[in-house]
């Protein structure tokens, strides 16, 4: 089998945080894969739940949209948009959440809405979506994203989703029921919450990738943590089922 | 009881220059006939109300149809951007856009709200976020508890289209798959029209099929294919293909205005 690309490495990685979870929430794209590889090779009894209101899904292909027709025919349960919101998400019945986006910040808020000005964007994002409450109901929330200085920032130009807010107590004060954010995976690494501060921390790097590359590609002075964990290398089990499943 | 109707008929009838209109479907039974016919009549200045404005938005977005929009995801879902929805934002192009976003679970609320007839939904949520001073939505204590939650305003639009498999020949609708939030936005508009599949002697009921009776809604006509490229499960499939091809051909203003003067205007097939 040839190596892991970084991409992939991303993937698998996702996938591991979902070994003890019951359900996992999920957007298109590679959370998507991440949830199903999980399904395949780590957790058969992952309950994958989608925004369109399918519960427990069992997709055998990665789906184009989050309301593809696979979805509704594997289906535990489908709901409506407002049961999935009301009596799903916001009750905390969720174990993690997978999110997105376009800039996340040290404090692991989230933008999904403008770069630029909200009233002049240079670029209109599409929106919060379902982010707002599923980040601050879920029991957590893993982020998955590349590690660039665009996407990873100093400061966000809008926050659509808070994770830790401006620090310790802040999702107290603001009454969120989940835990917030556990880690940013990237194509580079691992970066958790510091335990006391909950800035976002580099713990963990993919193979061959270095602490300054890590560093030169964050928009922030990261801090890394000591130790630094390296990521064991996608099994061949884990790699296989991915590359299986994005063929099918 | 609905008319059993045409298209052409049923949007002559109740959609009008200046309306709020909702057309309904998340990421299924996206009404995109009905859509169409809209365009081909010629209706502007519409409020387009729509949780996921998608590519239907995205071409009555880019014909000029729309004053406003009010959403809470404008994406082409798994592609990328909605380029007509970003340039008029961005550039005002081919008209400026107004604009009001919630997130889902706001949207969803807020139709809730106006099916049951209330002047607002409670909810946890928008705290926090910038969000919360660029939208309507209000901080509320809870009477019984004291815990602070938001109010969303209901949505009432004027009009509510939706696209469903199946209609009797009493205008009883019967829904199935991803039911999104179809039957909220009927119950809180004004008026509303049903795309169907087909029309069939008798309803036969689907597990967790949605059932609107006729005498819900104004008007019901039968468009086979009517949510393409978006499904109807059952009957057609996601064409996914289209929702790729659809990033290359919105993303030029030229070829966009071709595509649609040929496959929307002058009524060509998908």
């Amino acid at each position: 089998m040839t190596a892991a690309e970084a991409g992939e490495i991303q993937t698998v990685v996702a996938a591991r945080r979902l070994r003890a979870a019951r359900s996992v929430f999920i957007g298109v794209g590679r959370p998507s894969t991440a949830a199903i590889l999980a399904r395949m090779v780590l957790n058969p009894e992952l309950v994958l739940v989608y925004e369109s209101g399918t519960i427990g899904a069992k997709p055998f292909r990665v789906p184009l949209s989050i309301g593809d027709g696979e979805l509704a025919e594997t289906a535990d349960a489908i709901v409506s948009v407002p049961e999935m919101f009301n009596y799903w998400i916001g009750p905390g019945r969720i174990d993690v959440a997978f999110l997105g986006a376009a800039q996340v910040d040290r404090f692991c808020n989230l933008n999904s809405t403008v770069i630029g000005a909200y009233d002049s964007p240079s670029t209109r994002l599409p929106g919060a979506g379902g982010a707002p409450e599923i980040a601050a109901s879920c029991r957590e929330v893993v982020v998955v994203a590349p590690h660039s200085r665009r996407t990873l920032v100093e400061r966000l130009d809008f926050v659509t989703t808070v994770g830790h807010g401006d620090g310790p107590g802040a999702r107290e004060r603001l009454g969120f029921r989940g835990q917030g954010p556990s880690a940013v995976i990237t194509d580079l690494g691992v970066l958790e919450p510091d335990p006391q501060t909950l800035e976002l921390t580099l713990t963990q790097l993919h193979p061959g990738v270095t602490q300054d590359e890590a560093r030169e590609r964050t928009g922030w002075a990261l801090a890394v943590a000591s130790p630094l964990r390296s990521t064991e290398p996608p099994t061949d089990a884990e790699l296989g089922a991915l590359r299986e499943l994005v063929s099918r | 009881m609905a008319d059993v109707s045409s298209l052409e008929e049923a949007v002559a009838e109740l959609v009008r220059d200046g309306d709020a209109v909702a057309m309904e479907g998340f990421t299924h039974l996206i009404p995109f006939a009905a859509g169409h016919e809209l365009l081909r009549q010629g209706r502007r200045d519409l409020e387009l109300i729509r949780m996921t404005p998608d590519v239907l938005y995205d071409q009555l977005v880019g014909m000029g149809a729309a004053r406003r929009l009010v959403f809470s995801y404008g994406g082409n879902p798994g592609v990328g951007s909605l380029h007509r929805f970003r340039d008029a934002i961005e550039h005002g192009w081919p008209r400026a856009v107004e604009i009001e976003e919630h997130s889902h679970a706001g949207m969803a609320n807020r139709y809730v709200a106006g099916a049951s007839g209330l002047p607002c939904a409670l909810m946890r949520g928008y705290v926090g976020t910038d969000l919360m001073a660029r939208t309507r939505v209000e901080p509320v204590v809870c009477p019984f508890t004291g815990e602070r939650l938001v109010a969303v305003p209901a949505l009432r639009p004027d009009v509510a289209i939706v696209h469903a498999q199946e209609a009797d020949r009493h205008g009883n609708v019967q829904l199935w798959g991803i039911p999104g939030v179809q039957k909220e936005a009927v119950l809180a508009a004004e008026r509303s029209l049903v795309t169907v599949e087909r029309i069939v002697d008798e309803l036969t009921p689907r597990p967790g099929g949605v059932v609107l009776p006729g005498w819900v809604i104004d008007a019901v006509a039968e468009a086979p294919g009517g949510s393409r490229p978006s499904y109807s499960l059952g009957i057609t499939e996601r064409d996914n293909a289209f929702y790729r091809e659809w990033d290359a051909i919105s993303r030029d203003r030229h070829s966009f205005s071709a595509w649609m003067d040929e496959h929307v205007l002058a009524g060509a097939a998908l």
